[in-house]
């Protein structure tokens, strides 16, 4: 069998979505990751796939063990995104969901600039249509603003990389490192869609703007392209230890009281990733086995979350915490797979997380930054607060809301017990996991010290939330939305803008007005002397004009005597 | 049409209270094995008896009651970017 670069499976998927339908549309949708993984395993380590443009080789496929991880994980997460948005009955999304995919795969196996910047404006484009795909005012003024910020990271990241080309003479993909203009704006362009404090809202302002099965992609591909891209160039990078600690300490506080239970897993995945952007920065083998392994885990089980949180969507229409509750009463088993996501998410023995999060947190102490452990400990307890007990708990226990639905229809389930199922799996025998990653690993999960310390850190922190839920302390959930760093461009700027085309057009008036009286001045100066009545615009009579010539004569005759 | 409804788990109040009395018998076990449990440490504040367990309550007690307090400053009407 030949083997094709991995994105091309896909958009020649896209392309047959498009123009099939029914059964056959069904067929090649689960067909595509599958034929896509066959293909993958034919690329071995190490085979790449270049074509010539210009004077240039653009590298299309580079096998390593980290862009076949990402690639593997990519595969896993669009089988099991496909699988929940079966039965949606929405070509747009199937379509855009596997172009978006295919993107993913060109972005993480491109072995060169240039086609990075390709698949990395290309993931932003497609993904763009996931939000549109809503089809509401909000989700279409969210995509707008999406689709913005993304396509200006672009620039910045084709900035750089022209700089780049002319300082280097050459595009090849591999360890930039901070130092000088270029490497900086790529380091900004990956950082946007890593979601880096400040630059974070897109995500939290459009993903829980798109339709329930939207988002389960959205979660899967953009963010993780980053973080492999910034695996791959920024390794070590001292500033990624600090980025990423703060990725993970703020958005848990905006998680507590957010009302939009997809807005809140949106801020969980910002904390998430931050504990591999850290694990990036630290740069050592444990940390960055840490950090890859933790974006594959993470792709699961956010996915799990999200899909759980699209079928309460799909089947009661709301999402709000304040809105619902009880629901496990009519979506048993939903309700039992989330909670095995949220078991991961939270690094519980037994599930993912606890075998890939911990590196990370080893990786900060013996690398000297006990400071930093303490903020990832802080945030490991806070995700579990989140996203852990906080999701599960306000969609389908809390109070009983009343609403009383279906359980998710049958594709949605089989989807979130797949992903369930890798979360188990990876938490129970993570050496297969532990088998792709860059570095070899002799980091062992199961001590007894760290299954116990980490159970104590949980049962306490889920002690402290139901005592603060007892006593009353705890705050209710409430309508409304929190600001946050988009609120400089979602209201500052805008009252700025209008404050500033206010105060330009006031002074406009102002200089009219005073344009206009100096005008009427002048036409009246002018009307006063050449008006009619005006004295130079008197009417002469004729015998006067006979007057004046007489005189004038006169007046000669007089100097031609004298003379 | 509720009163009709079968009862669910957590509709009787004492289910609810076993789970809260399981939790903290749950944290309680965990305490009592860390006397028996040959901690590893990488650090010496990790060595300090039921560090993990003292972090993660005061963790996330203050996170909830610093989140609570942001929220006044920061909660805004639903509409408030739409204006």
């Amino acid at each position: 069998m030949v083997s094709l670069p991995p994105f091309v499976v896909f958009f020649v998927g896209a392309a047959l979505v498009a123009v099939t339908s029914g059964k056959v549309r069904t067929a090649v949708l689960l067909a595509v990751p599958l034929i896509g993984a066959l293909n993958l395993a034919t690329l071995g380590d190490g085979s790449s796939y270049q074509v010539g443009l210009f004077d240039y080789t653009l590298t299309l496929v580079r096998v390593d063990k980290l862009s076949f991880l990402f690639g593997l994980l990519f595969h896993l997460a669009a089988f099991i995104g496909i699988v929940f948005a079966l039965k949606v009955d929405d070509r747009v999304q199937h379509v855009s969901a596997l172009l978006y995919a295919g993107s993913a795969l060109g972005a993480t196996f491109a072995g060169d600039l240039i086609s990075l910047f390709v698949f990395w404006e290309l993931l932003a484009v497609t993904s763009a249509f996931l939000i549109l795909a809503r089809r509401t005012e909000r989700a279409y003024r969210a995509a707008m603003r999406y689709l913005i910020i993304q396509l200006t990271a672009g620039v910045m990241l084709l900035a750089g990389v022209l700089i780049h080309l002319s300082d280097t003479g050459s595009i090849a993909f591999e360890f930039i490192g901070l130092s000088g203009l270029s490497s900086w704006l790529i380091f900004l362009a990956f950082g946007v869609k890593a979601a880096f404090p400040f630059l974070h809202n897109w995500l939290t302002d459009a993903y829980p703007e798109s339709t329930p099965a939207g988002t389960v992609f959205l979660s899967a591909f953009t963010t993780k392209v980053a973080v492999y891209a910034l695996a791959r160039g920024f390794p070590g990078t001292e500033l990624l230890i600090y980025i990423g600690a703060t990725m993970t300490m703020f958005p848990i506080f905006f998680a507590v009281i957010e009302n939009d239970l997809r807005r809140v897993l949106g801020y969980s995945m910002i904390n998430q990733i931050g504990f591999m952007v850290c694990g990036i920065g630290l740069g050592s083998e444990l940390a960055i086995n840490g950090a890859v392994s933790h974006a594959f885990n993470d792709v699961i089980f956010k996915a799990l979350l999200f899909m759980s949180m699209g079928a309460v969507l799909f089947r009661t229409g709301k999402i709000n915490g304040s809105e619902l509750g009880g629901l496990y009463k009519s979506m048993p088993l939903t309700a039992a797979l989330c909670i095995v996501g949220a078991a991961s998410i939270s690094a519980f023995p037994l599930f993912s997380g606890f075998v890939s999060k911990s590196m990370v947190m080893v990786a900060a102490l013996e690398e000297g930054h006990p400071i930093v452990w303490l903020a990832l400990l802080f945030a490991s307890a806070g995700v579990f607060h989140h996203a852990g007990i906080k999701i599960p708990f306000f969609a389908f226990f809390a109070h009983d809301s009343g609403i009383r639905t279906e359980e998710a229809p049958r594709n949605m389930l089989i989807a979130m017990a797949l992903a369930a199922f890798i979360c188990v799996f990876n938490g129970i025998y993570p050496w297969a996991l532990y088998a792709l990653l860059p570095f070899p690993v002799d980091y062992v999960p199961y001590t007894a010290a760290h299954v116990l310390t980490q159970t104590q850190l949980l049962f306490f922190s889920a002690l402290a939330f139901t005592w603060l839920k007892v006593s009353g302390l705890y705050p209710p959930e409430l309508p409304g939305i929190n600001i946050d760093a988009e609120w400089i461009y979602r209201k500052a700027l805008p009252v700025l803008a209008r404050r500033t085309t206010e105060a330009a057009a006031a002074m406009r008036a102002r200089a009219l007005a005073r344009a206009q009286h100096g005008a009427a001045r002048l036409l009246q100066t002018v009307y006063r002397h050449h008006g009619p009545g005006g004295v130079l615009a008197r009417t002469w009579p004729t015998g006067s004009m006979a007057f004046w010539a007489t005189l004038l004569l006169g007046a000669y005759l007089v100097v031609y005597y004298l003379g | 049409m509720a009163d009709r409804e079968r009862s669910h788990i957590f509709d009787n109040p004492r289910n609810v209270r076993r789970v809260i009395y399981g939790l903290c018998a749950a944290c309680a076990l965990t305490i009592v094995a860390e006397f028996f449990v040959d901690r590893h440490v990488d650090h010496p504040w990790e060595a300090v008896f039921g560090f993990y367990a003292i972090y993660g309550f005061t963790a996330c007690t203050l996170l909830v009651l610093t989140a609570k307090e942001l929220r006044r400053v920061l909660r805004r009407g639903d509409d408030y970017y739409d204006g």
